[in-house]
């Protein structure tokens, strides 16, 4: 359950003050399916960051499972990300000396789980990724659909409750970026709750609840089974 | 984050940066070897002179006739002129309980000749505690034998190179030589004893010191050695033999008493200290490489930014950022150090090749110290990139703005 109440988010831009965000509540409930639309600068990005806890807002109440976020220290917010938030990058972020498997592995490895532990899970997301044979090949050895879906497989792996993806599709061609948003929509059915920035409308046409932004603001917010 | 994923982890960052890291290793293993190596030379140095002195003889006092300081005081009244040191001189000295030996000596140049050859060689007279006190060796036959000292005898002792040039491959033990139109049977060879402080023992030749009295025609002793029991005793032999003196010779105060160790201990200090020096200006290197491991760092931050912000939306602190960059230049410096000393060590051996007699060899503090300084160095140097990656802003360094 994520809960927003009142969140500013302000940057310094010369001696300009921007509004990134201004006054953004909302409630999202725990498996909901969200795009965030809206033109660039809107402010879709920075309520990403601020929901994947990258971000700290000026003002305002984030709570994340009951949990106020807003007042806490760093070593207690990169805890919560790393147990509770996946984050998809447009630009994949894949480390590129890892193989596909270390690289899904990777957040299991910072949270220190044990090595045994660590390949059966690697081993279980590989396989329902569809992932098994290029378990082994390095970043740019693979396709960019295979590469995002690496990368959807590292959001996954410490089975967080929130999935957050920034534009998933933007660097792949049509049937890759189908195949993607597939796979998210998949996730999203058992459970997660899954919430999509995007400029294609296609994409956000998809989603059980669409969210436009404009200027920081919350300019819509529909809700209507558009999941098809 | 476990250890040994930690370890992993910046392993493949640094095969990743290949020649950078190739770089830092080359640079981090010649400040470590040239410490170990250049405090090897000095230590060398050291062992040689020490081991020159040894040979000299070891808890040796050496006892000259007259004084060579000057005191002041009323001018003497019955001349100048110091006593003789005489033999009852130096057996005196045996009296007391912390001299152990005591070898007085007279010595001059003196033809030897056998048959037709001859050669002008240094004499040396002595008795049998010569032999041990100077660490002599004998090759073959025998020392001088353990008589009165104020007996002479008609034997000699000759060094093989002497030995050589007077008999050829003759064989020479109980042959006849003349010195100095005295008739002395060889009884013995010196060992191959090579140089001492530049005193080329091969060439001498050894005879009772009543005899050597008797060649040279003075009563008067050159030297006395005297090799006091221990290390501790020395400084009581040197005061008690200086007291006997005065005693025998009527309160005067007229011999000079080197103190072999006193020089060596002096020796062994400045060389010491030279070692050191050298070990701390070699030690500059190794900060240098430490601010080249802190450039490279920086760079490498600079390149990975976007890994960066990828770990800190993976869940990773500010601290575990930190460690990860810290053990990484941690690393560097380590291999770097393990390098050096393997530079080192192949170094010192190639050395020894070249120069077998100078005993090169690094002292024990000198490995440790430069690998310990090596790593505090990485750890130092590595701090300020650790913290620049620690403290990026996950959402810049993501958008790789």
């Amino acid at each position: 359950m994520i809960e927003l109440h009142g969140i500013e988010r302000d940057f310094t831009v010369g001696d300009e003050t921007v509004h990134a965000l201004s006054q953004v509540s909302l409630s999202l409930p725990d498996g909901d399916y969200v795009s965030v639309m809206g033109p660039s600068g809107s402010g879709k990005s920075t309520l990403l960051n601020v929901l994947g806890l990258l971000d700290r807002p000026n003002a305002g109440s984030y709570r994340l499972d009951g949990v106020e976020t807003t007042d806490l220290p760093e070593e207690r917010r990169a805890a919560l990300r790393r147990n509770h938030i996946g984050f998809v990058f447009q630009a994949f972020h894949l480390v590129p000396r890892l193989s596909a498997a270390d690289n899904i592995g990777l957040p299991m490895v910072l949270a220190g789980v044990a090595p045994d532990a660590r390949k059966a899970r690697v081993h279980e997301v590989l396989e329902s990724l569809d992932l098994l044979d290029r378990a082994h090949h390095r970043p740019d050895q693979l396709s960019g659909g295979q590469r995002q879906r690496v990368a959807i497989g590292r959001a996954i792996v410490m089975q967080p409750g929130v999935l957050l993806a920034d534009e998933p599709t933007g660097n792949l061609d049509q049937h890759a970026g189908g195949e993607v948003v597939g796979l998210l929509e998949r996730l999203n059915d058992a459970g997660i709750t899954l919430i999509v920035v995007t400029h294609d409308p296609v994409i956000g046409r998809r989603a059980r609840r669409r969210i436009r932004m404009v200027d920081g603001q919350i300019e819509s917010d529909k809700s209507g089974d558009a999941h098809t | 984050m476990r250890t040994p994923d930690l370890i992993s982890f910046a392993l493949r960052s640094l095969s990743g940066a290949r020649t950078r890291t190739l770089l830092m290793l080359l640079a981090m293993s010649i400040g470590v070897a040239s410490v170990v190596l250049l405090t090897a030379l000095g230590e060398g140095a050291r062992r040689y002179v020490v081991g020159e002195f040894a040979q000299l003889g070891t808890h040796l006092l050496i006892m000259l006739p007259g004084r060579s300081e000057t005191t002041g005081g009323a001018p003497p009244l019955l001349g100048a002129t110091p006593r003789d040191l005489t033999l009852d001189d130096a057996m005196a000295l045996l009296r007391e309980r912390s001299i152990l030996r005591v070898a007085p000596l007279t010595v001059g140049n003196a033809p030897v000749s056998h048959g037709s050859r001859e050669r002008e060689v240094t004499v040396i007279g002595a008795t049998a505690d010569f032999f041990p006190i100077r660490h002599l060796t004998i090759g073959s036959g025998k020392g001088l034998p353990a008589l009165d000292p104020g007996r002479g005898a008609n034997v000699v002792v000759i060094g093989s190179g002497l030995r050589r040039e007077l008999f050829g491959g003759q064989r020479a033990l109980g042959q006849w030589v003349r010195i100095d139109d005295r008739r002395f049977r060889v009884i013995g060879i010196l060992g191959e004893g090579g140089e001492s402080l530049g005193q080329n023992l091969d060439d001498m030749a050894v005879i009772p010191v009543a005899s050597a009295q008797v060649v040279f025609d003075t009563p008067s002793l050159f030297r006395v050695l005297i090799q006091a029991r221990g290390e501790d005793d020395i400084e009581r032999a040197k005061k008690a033999a200086r007291e006997i003196i005065r005693e025998r010779h009527d309160g005067e105060d007229d011999v000079t008493i080197i103190s072999q160790d006193a020089l060596l201990s002096t020796f062994d200090k400045i060389l010491g200290a030279l070692t050191y020096t050298v070990g701390g200006i070699a030690a500059i290197s190794l900060v240098v490489a430490g601010i080249l491991i802190m450039n490279v760092m920086l760079v490498a931050v600079s390149q990975r930014v976007a890994e960066i912000g990828l770990l800190k939306a993976l869940g990773a602190p500010e601290r575990q950022v930190l460690r990860l960059f810290l053990v990484e230049s941690v690393m560097l410096a380590a291999a770097g150090a393990a390098l050096g000393v393997l530079i080192a060590a192949a170094g010192i051996l190639a050395l020894r090749e070249v120069f077998p007699t100078f005993p090169i060899a690094a002292p024990l503090w000198a490995t440790p110290a430069a690998v310990g300084v090596a790593i505090v160095t990485g750890l130092v140097f590595g701090v300020l990139p650790a913290r620049r990656a620690a403290r990026l802003d996950p959402v810049r360094a993501l958008s790789g703005r």
